[in-house]
């Protein structure tokens, strides 16, 4: 009975989806390859451990920056192509904070270098000592000034670019978003010069090396902190959505925008809600990508971006829990790809992922659940 | 009904109304677009003569206006196609001409070892214009497999997986793996980050080579009109005028002239699409798809062909682009090439062809070459200064009222402002002339005029019979 049953459902499978028979194919194909590689030494577990653990830091950046820009689009109704520069922006403002600080207003170098976060090589991050144990004063105050600034530059561009055309649906929009990230973009590169830095000092993070099964997994403090950031703004979101009267209105709005009209909420300060929430998520996840990756550069939000988008569409837009989820599932196809594939073709991986499952599913995981 | 061609009969007549621009108005579409152009080219013969430009610089300058200005307009009635008539979100262009070019190379390079540059990785040394189409249908049919599943998505899913496309073309380009490798006796590759030398005929050269083919069997010369009447008469002839290598400034105008030309090929071929039924499909599809396949017509084959068609045309914007580049690498196709083209087509109109094409050179000239040119004559005018290094250098001096480093550096990053400036126009542009220039027409989606008729008795008033 039980494989018949079995059977019976593969068939079904087979013969109306598939797509997603052959991608479940895939999947066993792909879990047989690390079998063998790991059989033959290829690969080695603690390898493995590595990348995924490297996919779940790059996941909490990813999910966090994907609820400002899922809740946007379920509630304003467009693909926000500015968001990925709004998290360059943001980490920007908060990097240069943290310089001034760490660089003590001057004394360790110009306030205008400090200030441009030593555009040209004026100042280096691991030069200041920069890292959340020797400067923690520092970086929190990064992290409170990229929040801010982000919220700031997402209400302003709101008021300028998108609320005149608020009306005219979701195509123009997106266009106007497209011209609203090139120019924010190419501000920031003209503003702070088109150098990567690098922003902490790496070699001072402290971390836990334990040996697991056959090498060292790497395990830093920095790892923890954007952990505990994003871990904690998630669950700050999840309890405002559910609790509150406002994260209520939220997913009014997001299911039905003239109902909850009629019902009386008050749509624009709901609207100036959702890009306070979403603005400051993504500054923060900004902040916390540069100090995580210890690097910083003027299109850092951009090679976010698409990642991101992969995250939202994976985990149905509208949905923060979703954004979540997909920003984990796209963080960890983007580290792990590399057992398979050739290292230049991992962020390729995860946009190949984001089309598949926008053939297969293009609702997303959690679509139909109403979590706003 | 007999002196007039059908076609022109019932072709739409909206570019003989009346169009007005910064308050003059023009006739037509055609005389403002002409208008235009002239204006453009006396404002940057202009700007250059009062500064006194080399004569040479400025032959130069314009000539590459003309390469751009046939260029973007070329790419904008592409995508006019595709967005303009059946309302298809394409954002990847620029992986549509990536995969033209690296096609055509790959087909047209010299074999491994006997090109100009023997250390490159080679080609399989077929004609140029077997490496035209290869690179055409090459990125036709990446068109295809984009469009097979993105058209069933909502306009801003099939944005989202085309721009995704265009960058994993970018990473293929630029990955270690395919950058070399023998296939069946052959060494090719995509060269990696470096790129790819592209050292297969000037197509310039091999094109007038094949014009020539009638001559040369009159005048038993191979290549005569190259080497007669090219090099031999205009070459030498202009050589007069401006001494030391005077081919490079030939060739730059004549391939935009035949650049100018191709353009020309695109717009009747875009404006003949357009008034056909098959382009009278498209155009409802992108006013209402449900009602379209509600008349059955099989949508998703249209929207296909139309997406295809779209993309074989960019590859070939792609190939003609990198033509006498000499050399290609994978990080010039990055996003923002698709950004301009967007930009130009959204200037013109989307859904008018003329409006395509003067999107394009308004581009061209003025947010494209407009600003480098301008770079170019102020450091002439300043002779060369030397700007601040950062912006910190830049600003300090404002605070005891020094505006000049601030303004050579601003001088000095003009590509970076120039992307802000077009971010900014844009924007500019959705709010307040959403349709662009010319697109804000009526369209008349019959193939008859619906005018009552008028004066004379028509063929309806005498039971639609004629009698000639």
């Amino acid at each position: 009975m039980e494989t018949a049953n079995i059977v019976q459902n593969g068939r079904q499978l087979v013969t109306k989806n598939p797509m997603a028979a052959f991608l479940i194919v895939v999947g066993v194909v792909l879990i047989i390859d690390v079998v063998r590689q790991l059989a033959t030494g290829d690969i080695t577990f603690s390898r493995i451990l590595s990348l995924l653990w490297d996919g779940l830091m790059r996941g909490l950046v990813i999910g966090l920056a994907g609820i400002g820009l899922s809740m946007t689009y379920s509630i304003l109704n467009f693909a926000n192509f500015a968001h990925g520069d709004y998290i360059t922006a943001g980490a920007f403002a908060g990097w240069a904070t943290t310089y001034l600080i760490a660089g003590g207003f001057g004394a360790e170098s110009s306030v205008g270098s400090l200030l441009l976060v030593g555009a040209g090589g004026s100042v280096f991050g691991g030069t200041l000592g920069i890292n959340v144990v020797s400067t923690p004063l520092a970086v929190v105050a990064g992290l409170i000034v990229a929040c801010g600034f982000t919220i700031a530059l997402a209400l302003l561009m709101d008021r300028f670019v998108f609320k005149p055309i608020r009306g005219s649906g979701g195509i123009p929009l997106l266009i106007t978003s497209i011209g609203a990230a090139f120019a924010i973009r190419y501000l920031l590169r003209f503003v702070f010069d088109p150098g990567t830095r690098g922003t902490t000092a790496a070699g001072a993070v402290p971390d836990i090396r334990p040996t697991i099964i056959d090498g060292s997994v790497v395990f830093t403090m920095h790892d923890l902190a954007l952990i505990v950031v994003a871990g904690g703004l998630m669950l700050g979101v999840h309890l405002l959505l559910q609790r509150t009267k406002l994260g209520k209105a939220m997913r009014a709005m997001s299911d039905d925008q003239s109902l909850s009209r009629i019902t009386g909420i008050p749509t624009e300060r709901v609207i100036r809600a959702t890009w306070i929430i979403g603005g400051g998520l993504t500054g923060v996840s900004g902040f916390m990508f540069v100090l995580w990756k210890g690097t910083l550069s003027w299109n850092d939000g951009w090679l976010l971006l698409l990642l991101i988008f992969a995250a939202v569409i994976l985990g149905g837009i509208g949905s923060v829990y979703g954004a979540i989820v997909g920003g984990l599932i796209i963080g960890i196809v983007a580290s792990t790809a590399v057992i398979w594939i050739p290292s230049g073709f991992a962020r390729a991986a995860a946009f190949f992922v984001m089309i598949l499952f926008l053939v297969v599913r293009p609702q997303g995981i959690f679509a139909g659940r109403s979590t706003a | 009904m007999t002196d007039t061609e059908p076609d022109d009969e019932y072709a739409q007549r909206d570019d003989e109304e009346e169009v007005s621009f910064f308050g003059i108005t023009f006739p037509n579409d055609g005389t403002m677009l002409l208008v235009l152009l002239l204006a453009t080219y006396a404002l940057y013969l202009i700007a250059g003569a009062v500064i006194g430009f080399p004569v040479r610089g400025l032959v130069n300058q314009l000539g590459q206006l003309t390469f751009w200005i046939a260029l973007f307009a070329m790419s904008a009635l592409a995508l006019n196609l595709q967005w303009g008539y059946t309302g298809l979100f394409n954002i990847g262009i620029v992986g549509f001409m990536a995969t033209g070019v690296y096609v055509t190379a790959i087909i047209s390079k010299p074999v491994y070892g006997t090109g100009t540059s023997a250390a490159q990785v080679g080609g399989l040394g077929l004609p140029l214009s077997v490496g035209i189409l290869g690179g055409v249908l090459a990125a036709g049919l990446l068109g295809f497999l984009a469009a097979l599943p993105a058209l069933r998505l909502r306009a801003d899913y099939l944005a989202i997986v085309t721009i995704a496309l265009s960058e994993i073309v970018r990473f293929a380009l630029l990955s270690n793996t395919l950058s070399e490798g023998t296939v069946g006796g052959y060494t090719l590759g995509l060269g990696g980050g470096n790129g790819l030398i592209l050292d297969f005929t000037d197509p310039l050269e091999a094109l007038i080579r094949a014009l020539s083919l009638p001559f040369d069997l009159v005048t038993g010369q191979e290549g005569f009109l190259w080497t007669e009447i090219y090099i031999g008469i205009i070459v030498n002839g202009i050589s007069v005028f401006t001494p030391g290598n005077p081919k490079s400034v030939v060739d730059t105008f004549a391939y935009a002239a035949v650049l100018l030309l191709v353009l020309g090929g695109f717009y009747v071929l875009l404006r003949r699409t357009g008034n056909s039924p098959f382009g009278r499909v498209l155009k409802a599809i992108r006013e209402d798809e449900d009602v379209t396949n509600a008349l059955g017509k099989n949508t998703n084959q249209f929207k296909i062909k139309s997406f295809v068609v779209g993309c074989a045309l960019m590859g070939l914007i792609g190939i003609l682009w990198f033509g006498t580049q000499g050399s290609v690498t994978p990080n010039t196709f990055r996003p923002r090439i698709t950004f301009y083209i967007w930009i130009a087509l959204i200037i013109g109109g989307a859904g008018s062809n003329t409006g395509s094409v003067m999107g394009g050179a308004i581009f061209a000239a003025f947010l494209f070459q407009g600003p480098r040119y301008a770079k170019n004559v102020i450091e002439t005018v300043l002779g060369e200064p030397s700007a601040p290094s950062s912006f910190s250098q830049a600003v300090a001096p404002i605070l005891s009222a020094d505006i000049v480093p601030f303004f050579l550096y601003t001088v000095d990053n003009m590509r970076q402002l120039q992307l802000v400036l077009m971010g900014v126009v844009l924007i500019v542009l959705m709010h307040r002339r959403p349709d662009g220039l010319l697109g804000h027409r009526k369209e008349i989606a019959s193939s008859v005029p619906l005018d009552r008729p008028t004066g004379n008795k028509s063929l309806a008033s005498d039971g639609g019979e004629t009698d000639e």
